[in-house]
């Protein structure tokens, strides 16, 4: 008796549920979808249509950041490590950080709504630009702009129709890494992750995340051109499962895959990996904890990042929001993230400010091999490189891939 | 005061209601309520760029999973470390609680018990990069030559230390209930070590291991921390939930995936109900 009232009991709570569950289903079914409305258009991609800040006015006095890890330090991680404090005392916005590990957790963290500015890759601006998530950006009411380097505006993944969507923060390319014990002879091009991967079995490395599908896609850019690729974030769907293929076979060579560089250090420390991609931070902190380890740009070049600070379109402290974007491009700011973070600086004056052959090691300014790098962008429907006749391969399906090629 | 215990004590139903409507609640609402949650969201899809939910019914994640040939690959993998951990565990569980619960002075029998709780005290993390240390080229295990490198047979083994008290705890309990003297009238009417053992202690041991074994068989279910620490380039079904929830932002994927487990546990449950060892806990 008394158990059948209890599954009464719990049978109706969870009917309930099911028809408020419907309920939402009919009601809301064309509230959301904010990408589907939209003025401005870029190879078929549309951005919706959000006001963009005219003038300044007071500052609102808080700000709420979204940042990677080592983007926004108060002093609090190393007492010399410092960026917020000043701009808090100069601008009166009292500044609170949120940390994200992952592109995709800004993505989700931004629909909130609850954070003024954020630091995005190029893996995640784009979706927050079509999201409706972000606002345009006047880059004329931010006096650091200027002295941006040119080649980092304008770019596929900051803007949409030469309109900026953020500042440029800084950038870094994905290098190869090996173990200068254990490879012998010194690699020199990608192949050695891939076509060559077998020469050491067991201890090849690669980043745990869909978008590494770009470096396979852009080996096969290089190696076999019948494929037709001009963009490894822009595949259709033969070139994705080309790329597929040839991550599957690596996948037998490989140890296995990093995603944070912990991980990635300790395992080049002990010699259970030996050579795959890495970031110049991981270098130098592997380095300097005396694992013989070297890191390089193939010749054929690499997938990397730039990263960009952009504005909610739900700010409420528009005004903070563009002190912090002037503050975090100004020389003094960009060489203190560059040098903490490891990468190159956006502003060419932290060159000045950075300590001796930093910028030179990270190669910042330097064109051509910034030109090298091929940035993350987010893949989606419409061809990035320009191509009508197709559709091309969704971040979606390189995730679906991505889980496949693990197996 | 008086009256209101006066209504109390004149209507049960109430005096019931009132003492199980609370947790009733807590039970239909959050738990079986974001369980139904789950089943409500793996019927909606995403929009192509991921992150917005669009709320129209659909079976296509559930098609996927059943086409897609990788995710049958990664259920059986799954399954097979948690029936691994599973027999490992009480394996290893059976000697130890039965030297606790029969052999064991009641001093020891405490210290123990406290000695096997401990590493419950330990976060999770630590523990797994301990083992994720064990298991390193050049590590202790390797030094011995007994490393089986990162990979499947590591991520067995790590799981299996971490859910070992989960096995021992029940079947010590189980084990405390069997009286002594129904060992020793076996023995005394002839009944060697192992027909003792097989037919006094296995019977009252099967229903604590069947508990034991709801928990490290769902737990490792469960698990996609320690495979991605020590695991190689394998993965579970937890790393494609996680995956397909926080790197595709696809969170009615990530629901139907999370629906294998649930209905492993049920299926898993329903045959432990069938042998009756449930009634016995």
């Amino acid at each position: 008796m008394r158990r059948s009232t209890i599954t009464r009991a719990a049978t109706g709570a969870v009917l309930a549920l099911v028809l408020t569950g419907c309920g939402t289903s009919s009601g809301d079914d064309d509230g959301g979808g904010g990408g589907a409305t939209g003025s401005e258009e870029q190879g078929g991609f549309t951005a919706p249509d959000i006001e963009m800040a005219e003038s300044l006015g007071d500052n609102e006095g808080t700000l709420s950041v979204l940042a990677w890890p080592g983007y926004a330090e108060d002093g609090s991680t190393d007492k010399s490590v410092d960026w917020v404090t000043p701009f808090e005392e100069g601008t009166g916005c009292q500044v609170e950080v949120k940390y994200f590990g992952t592109s995709d957790e800004a993505v989700s963290l931004m629909k909130s709504g609850q954070y003024d500015v954020v630091s995005a890759s190029g893996d995640a601006s784009l979706r927050l630009i079509a999201g409706g998530d972000v606002a345009p950006v006047n880059t004329d009411l931010i006096d650091n702009y200027a002295d941006v380097w040119s080649f980092l505006k304008d770019r596929d993944w900051n803007s949409v129709d030469g309109q900026m969507y953020g500042v440029p923060h800084g950038y870094g390319a994905n290098l190869l890494m090996y173990n200068t014990d254990e490879v012998d002879p010194a690699p020199t091009s990608w192949s050695s992750v891939f076509d060559d991967a077998g020469t050491y079995s067991g201890k090849v490395t690669s980043y745990d995340s869909p978008i590494y599908i770009a470096d396979a896609a852009l080996y096969l850019m290089n190696t076999q051109p019948d494929l037709g690729i001009k963009d490894p974030y822009s595949l259709d769907a033969d070139q994705l499962a080309a790329a597929v293929d040839l991550l599957k076979q690596q996948r037998e060579h490989v140890g296995e895959y990093w995603s944070d560089y912990l991980k990635e250090t300790q395992a080049f420390k002990t010699g259970d990996s030996v050579i795959g991609t890495t970031w110049q931070v991981i270098a130098n902190l592997a380095q300097s904890e005396g694992a013989t380890v070297e890191a390089f740009l193939p010749d054929e070049g690499s997938t990397g990042w730039s990263d960009t600070w952009m504005v909610s379109s739900k700010t409420e402290a528009p005004n903070c929001a563009y002190a912090w974007l002037n503050h975090i491009v100004s020389p003094e700011a960009n060489a203190a993230v560059a040098e903490w973070f490891g990468e190159a600086p956006a502003n060419e004056k932290a060159c000045d400010l950075t300590s001796d052959g930093f910028c030179e090691s990270y190669h910042a300014g330097d064109e051509a091999y910034a030109e090298k790098i091929h940035y993350w962008t987010t893949p989606i429907e419409q061809c990035l490189d320009g191509r009508t006749d197709v559709t091309c391969t969704t971040y979606q399906d390189w995730t679906q891939a991505w889980t496949e090629i693990k197996g | 005061m008086a009256l209101r215990a006066g209504v109390l004590h004149r209507r049960p139903r109430l005096r019931l209601g009132l003492l199980l409507g609370p947790p009733m609640l807590w039970l239909g609402v959050l738990y079986l309520g974001s369980l139904a949650a789950l089943f409500i969201t793996s019927l909606w899809s995403v929009d192509a760029f991921g992150g917005n939910i669009e709320r129209i019914w659909t079976l296509d994640n559930y098609r996927d999973l059943f086409t897609i040939d990788v995710y049958r690959t990664i259920t059986v993998r799954t399954l097979l470390i948690a029936a691994a951990v599973t027999i490992i565990d009480a394996v290893l569980a059976f000697p130890v609680a039965l030297y606790m619960a029969k052999v064991a002075s009641p001093r020891l029998q405490r210290i123990l018990v406290i000695a096997v709780l401990t590493p419950l005290w330990a976060s999770y993390l630590v523990k797994a990069y301990a083992w994720r240390g064990m298991f390193a080229s050049g590590g202790p295990l390797d030094a011995v030559g007994l490393s089986p490198g990162y990979g499947l047979a590591a991520t067995v083994l790590t799981l299996s230390y971490l859910w070992l008290p989960y096995m021992i705890l029940p079947m010590y309990a189980g084990l405390e209930r069997l009286p002594n003297s129904l060992i020793e009238a076996s023995a005394d009417l002839g009944a060697g070590t192992g027909t003792t053992m097989r037919r006094v202690v296995l019977p009252v041991l099967f229903p604590a291991a069947v508990a034991g074994s709801i928990f490290t068989f769902s737990l490792t279910l469960g698990d996609y921390i320690a495979v991605k620490i020590v695991g190689g380039a394998n993965q579970m079904l937890g790393n494609v939930v996680y995956d397909s929830f926080l790197t595709g932002n696809n969170l009615p994927f990530a629901a139907a995936v999370a629906t294998i487990p649930v209905a492993a546990m049920l299926v898993y449950l329903t045959a432990v109900r069938r042998t009756g060892a449930l009634d016995s806990l």
